[in-house]
């Protein structure tokens, strides 16, 4: 293990607007290593490959390729250096075949000078070698759309074996396989591991951590914590990591009185996305949900919002069986929804700061349809100053904003319409620590009020520190609902990371 | 600290008086307004029959039907859809009204028949789009077809030229004993009213929004599909109208009646500021920029140049009010990039 | 394993589902009017079909990535219109270079739209529907408002469609070159392969390096190449070059294209449906001028053979992606 680094990043630094990404950080990694990078979300890891992959360029600092200092200024460069990627989220193309989604970008051509027609026959042979290497029971013809999930995530993998890398990164690669396949997958790792090829993977598994990783770094808000190899480490010391930082600062959970049940769902049901969702929200409470990306969090709130409809189940309002057909409705009954997508959902940016305050109200706020601008401007002003944005007035375009600004107009667009129920999805996802304190006293404050409050969020500590109940989550089923006072680190992360299966049990 | 210098800057951006004069000589609708004043300037001095009050008047004629179909037309665009078929709506409409004039109907019932007709035309459109959800483009193509394909398919090399004498009022009388045509007091009258509900009512809200952000606006708990329907179906209803005035003022109805004309209308609404994309512009630059094209093509015609030579003209006017706002953009996105990069250096050096 | 099969036929059915499409409509065409089988009266559908296929073609790629050419009638009557002017002006002219000279007229027009949206970034149906109207217009100015007849044209010329090779006419080995060169194009080509991944999933094409400029500019260029080619086979072929020619011709190449099975939302088709679906509309076009006064409902048929395209397709999309779904969390 003594051989030099292959890849070394050198007191690198990423700024967003408002935003410090990666604060002066340090990572290297040697030939036949596997290196686990952990962190929650938000903590700087998939800033940091999206630069080593060429899709970002850092502010500041060198990353350094076989001790020579690269440049990438796009993602094919990076490629043909020799790293390769398996994203989180595919990006297939779903209307082709298994081979061409393989080698879209590098076709294999006939021809000794490589201009010679496509070649189908060379191209389906290696990938039938590389699907038989990886055990996936496909045709290297059947088209992406017709394969299921984890079959997509399998033919991900394939896609970067077939590009002849000396670095390659798995981003959560194990989180839509089964057992088995995670099984195959190490065996994958184990090999390219032997053949000499750096890996870098990232997984929210500490049991996978601990499998198959040899080194480990551990990031939190943009900076490097702690590094090390696996076998010198616990669990609980790369939590501790991952978490350490003062809970009751960032987190100012007031005392409320739990009232009665709001909110019934029972056996609620979309197919494709979520299963038998079963839960109570009640006055005063905020109701914690946890999960990973992709757990079915998101959907089973726009159920509930009216946005997509459920194929089964049934939600009670205050004991009334509701259906919400459109947002409007839900809306009407009360519920205020602050979505997952800050700039696609939550805010129209080229709109102005007021009109987007007043945009869930105008109906309301209008006398037959016509505007009344002068009771819009007062209202804007009042949750202006009440969410304390800072602006330069209330006419600026919303995108003039900051991060943790424009998150606060959606704050007071929602708060606005005077709901019972809140529900907030990832709520300070992006934002600054001071911004995020802010938004963690108003949630607290509505629930001392007696408001309903549902905070969805991949951040565990923000999900244990605030909430009176904790709902978790995995690939569409509820595994667990733990107490505050029974919340636990370990407990909620194990619960949320089970295999499917076990909750049926 | 930095961020705070540019929120003062941008304070004083706001609200100094002299940033929003210039604001205002520099805005689009000032822009196409002084491009007004020139061609009346410039017709004047080539020939003599421009600037003549009762020439002006009449010349709003020529105009008048293409610039309410532009009104509704913004709606549409406002939403980022678009509306081909608008010309056959027409052309439909105006079948409708003489295949009842010829069965005998009233000035009255033949409007409502146009009226009806284009509406329904629009529903056809708008369930398309918002029920079935096959984008409009494609739609309108498919429909643009269809529409005027009806009134060929019965109507074939005849023409309807039978219509009562009151119905030629619409488009040939004049208000009161003064030369204002009608119909150029109408589009006036519909363009204020179009104005008020694009910038005073909720409506008009609703659809800047959507312009800008469908899916926000849809979390925001706007009926999105509703109102994109409702943009087809008024559309439809204005070409009705347009059909109603094209008719009467030409006295007859064939198949290839308006062909060509949905060009001008997109052309009228994007030339006038508003983005083809959707969510930004407003009535007046429309307004302008079809008194704009009314006037060039009066004064062009008064010249003698051919049909052929406007047509041209129309088109590389529609490219290129859609490509100098996109390459002033592209331009401004490659500076705001450049200075982006100096400034974090900037940053990075100062920490 | 099975239900990539399943899913595979499922596809092919598209094809076959045309072919029968076909088969049925000339049967019924035999059965109503026996003159209809004849063969100079198959050997003419044929013929009428060969123009359309290769526009239908260039119409193709534009709508694979998502976009639309309204370009191409007017592209065709302006090539067209050039072509045979230089042909009545320089009759000693191979009419072989005539047809190089008339494509790359075409050529020039497709790469005026490709600019316009790949480096200017004007949306597809704005760009074109400015040019359909340009191209239209200045084939007025170069043929000053007039006609050129087959007094005109010399015979070399009018031959380059009609004359005779192995006892196929000229104009459908145009249509087999075409059709092979895009099926060749489509399938063993960087290029080809490309507007597929552009059309499919931009984000993730561009991720693997894939330039949305040069796929832009490519097929609009393309487009206009084969329409060049079309104008000057449209002129000789009708012996006349007339100003108003091919006039709402966008819509019938659009018809073949969504009837081929062709997704206007970009990403999907194949040149084999485009060809079929080009076949059957030229099987429509002529059997409706074997029918006394049909020809006046060309027009309402061809918009609701395009609208019921479109709904069929989009129904059917839908109908796979619950499929999908329901097989998801199973």
């Amino acid at each position: 293990m003594n051989t030099k680094a292959i890849l070394e990043l050198k007191d690198i630094s990423m700024y967003f607007p408002g935003i410090k990404a990666l604060d002066s950080v340090d990572f290297s990694i040697r030939p036949g290593e596997v290196h686990a990078l952990i962190g929650e979300n938000g903590a700087g890891k998939s800033t940091l490959v999206k630069i080593i992959t060429g899709v970002y360029k850092q502010t500041a600092g060198q990353v350094l390729l076989n001790g020579e200092e690269t440049n990438f200024k796009s993602a094919l460069d990076a490629q043909s250096a020799g790293i390769t990627a398996i994203h989180q989220e595919a990006s297939m193309f779903p209307e082709l075949s298994v081979t061409e989604n393989i080698f879209m970008g590098h076709h294999v051509k006939k021809g000794a000078s490589g201009k010679g027609p496509v070649d189908w026959k060379t191209m389906r042979q290696r990938t039938r070698e590389l699907l038989d290497d990886i055990e996936l029971d496909i045709s290297p013809d059947a088209l992406v759309k017709s394969l299921g999930v984890a079959q997509r995530h399998m033919v991900e993998i394939a896609k970067a074996l077939s590009i002849d890398a000396q670095i390659v990164i798995m981003d959560e690669p194990t989180s839509a396989l089964t057992l088995r396949e995670v099984e195959d997958l190490y065996k994958i790792i184990r090999r390219l591991r032997d053949e000499g090829k750096a890996i870098i993977f990232i997984s929210h598994k500490f049991e996978e951590i601990f499998d198959i990783c040899d080194t480990y770094t551990v990031f939190r808000d943009g900076q490097l914590i702690g590094d090390g190899n696996v076998s010198d480490a616990t669990i609980s010391s790369i939590i501790n990591m991952m978490v350490g930082r003062s809970l009751d600062l960032l987190y100012p959970k007031g005392e409320s009185t739990i009232g009665d049940v709001v909110l019934e769902v029972e056996n609620l049901n979309r197919t494709g996305y979520f299963k038998n969702i079963s839960f109570n929200l009640h006055k005063g409470e905020i109701l914690g949900f946890f999960g990973l990306i992709g757990a079915g969090r998101t959907e089973v709130m726009r159920v509930l919002f009216g946005i997509d409809k459920a194929s089964s189940g049934e939600v009670r309002l205050n004991g009334k069986p509701v259906s919400f057909t459109k947002p409007k409705k839900a809306m009407k009954a009360g519920i205020a929804y602050i979505p997952e997508d800050r700039h696609e959902q939550g805010t129209i940016l080229d709109m102005s700061i007021a009109d987007n305050i007043t945009l869930p109200n105008v109906d309301e706020l209008s006398h037959f349809g016509i505007l009344d601008e002068k009771a819009e401007r007062s209202l804007a002003e009042d949750f202006a100053k009440k969410i304390e944005i800072k602006s330069a007035g209330l006419n600026m375009k919303t995108s003039t904003l900051s991060g943790g600004n424009q998150q606060k107009v959606v704050l007071a667009k929602w708060l606005s319409t005077g709901p019972e129920i809140l529900i907030l999805d990832e709520p300070t996802k992006g934002i600054d620590v001071g911004t995020k304190a802010r938004v963690h006293k108003i949630v607290s404050d509505m629930a001392a009020e007696g408001k309903a409050i549902i905070l969805v969020s991949s951040e565990l500590p923000e999900v244990l520190g605030m909430s009176d109940r904790i709902v978790v989550m995995h690939e569409g089923f509820v595994t667990s609902v733990f107490e505050r006072e029974e919340a636990d680190p370990d407990k909620v992360m194990l619960a949320a990371i089970a295999q499917p299966g076990d909750e049926s049990a | 600290m930095s961020d705070n210098l540019v929120r003062q800057d941008r304070l004083i951006d706001e609200f100094s008086f002299k940033k929003r004069i210039s604001r205002l000589f520099s805005s689009w609708e000032f822009i196409l307004f002084l491009t007004l004043v020139g061609i009346f300037i410039l017709f004047s001095f080539i020939s003599p029959y421009f600037m003549d009050y009762f020439n002006l008047m009449n010349a709003s004629l020529s105009f008048a039907e293409k610039s309410i179909l532009a009104l509704s037309m913004i709606f549409v665009i406002l939403s980022g859809d678009i509306d081909i078929s608008v010309a056959s709506i027409l052309a439909l409409s105006s079948f409708a009204m003489g295949n009842a004039s010829v069965k005998g109907a009233g000035s009255g019932t033949l409007v409502i028949i146009g009226l009806a007709t284009g509406l329904a035309a629009g529903i056809v459109n708008g369930f398309l789009v918002t029920k079935i959800k096959i984008p409009s483009i494609a739609v309108t193509l498919a429909t643009l077809s269809i529409f005027r394909g009806i009134s060929q398919a019965i109507l074939r090399d005849n023409a309807y030229t039978h219509y009562p004498l009151k119905f030629a009022y619409f488009g040939q009388g004049y208000i009161g004993n003064s030369v204002i045509p009608f119909e150029f007091v109408f589009f006036l009258v519909l363009a204020v009213l179009m104005g008020f509900i694009l910038h005073k009512t909720t409506y008009g809200r609703k659809l800047y929004a959507i312009g800008n952000s469908a899916s926000a606006s849809r979390f925001s708990g706007i009926n999105v599909d509703r109102i994109r329907f409702i943009n087809f179906a008024v559309n439809g209803l204005f070409a009705g109208i347009a059909a109603v005035l094209l008719t009467s003022r030409i006295g007859s109805t064939r198949p290839n009646i308006a062909t060509g004309w949905e060009l001008e209308a997109i052309t009228l609404v994007v030339l006038g500021g508003v983005a083809i994309t959707g969510g930004k512009g407003n009535i007046f630059g429309v307004v302008i920029a079809s008194l704009l094209v009314g006037y060039l093509k009066f004064g062009m015609a008064l010249v003698n140049l051919s049909a052929k030579v406007m047509v041209i003209t129309t088109g590389a006017l529609l490219i290129t009010a859609v490509l100098v706002p996109m390459l002033l953009e592209i331009a401004k996105a490659k500076q705001k990039l450049r200075s982006q990069r100096s400034e974090l250096k900037l940053e990075r050096k100062a920490s | 394993m099975k239900t990539n099969l399943n899913m595979k036929k499922r596809l092919e059915s598209r094809e076959s589902v045309l072919i029968g499409l076909i088969l049925l409509f000339m049967a019924v065409m035999t059965i109503t009017m026996p003159r209809f089988i004849h063969p100079s009266n198959l050997a003419n559908i044929l013929k009428d079909s060969s123009i359309l296929i290769i526009v239908s073609l260039g119409q193709f790629l534009v709508i694979l990535t998502g976009g639309i050419d309204l370009s191409v009638g007017s592209n065709i009557a302006f090539s067209g219109m050039a072509a045979s002017l230089i042909n009545q002006n320089n009759p000693e002219l191979s009419p072989w270079i005539i047809l190089v000279i008339g494509m790359a007229i075409g050529l020039g027009l497709g790469m005026i739209n490709g600019s316009l949206v790949a480096f200017g970034k004007v949306p597809a149906i704005i760009a074109t529907l400015g040019t359909m109207s340009v191209f239209r217009g200045f084939t007025f100015v170069i043929s000053k408002g007039q006609w050129v007849t087959a007094h005109e044209m010399t015979d070399p010329f009018m031959n380059l469609p009609h004359g005779n090779f192995l006892g196929v006419p000229n104009l459908i080995w145009f249509a087999i070159f075409v059709v092979a060169a895009f099926f060749y194009f489509m399938r063993y080509t960087r290029s080809g392969r490309e507007i597929y991944s552009i059309g499919g999933n931009k984000s993730a094409a561009v991720l693997v390096g894939v330039s949305e400029k040069k796929v832009q500019f490519l097929i609009f260029s393309i487009s206009g190449l084969v329409s060049g080619m079309a104008g000057v086979l449209w002129a000789a072929r009708y012996a006349a070059a007339v100003n108003e020619m091919a006039t709402g011709f966008e819509l019938q190449t659009v018809a073949a294209c969504v009837l081929g099975g062709v997704s206007v939302a970009g990403g999907s088709g194949s040149v084999a449906g485009v060809l079929l679906g080009a076949l059957f509309m030229g099987l429509l076009n002529n059997s409706m001028t074997m029918i006394r006064n049909m020809a006046f409902f060309q027009m309402l048929l061809q918009g609701l053979i395009v609208i019921s395209a479109m709904t069929f397709n989009v129904v059917m999309e839908r109908r796979q992606d619950k499929m999908l779904l329901n097989r998801r969390l199973a």
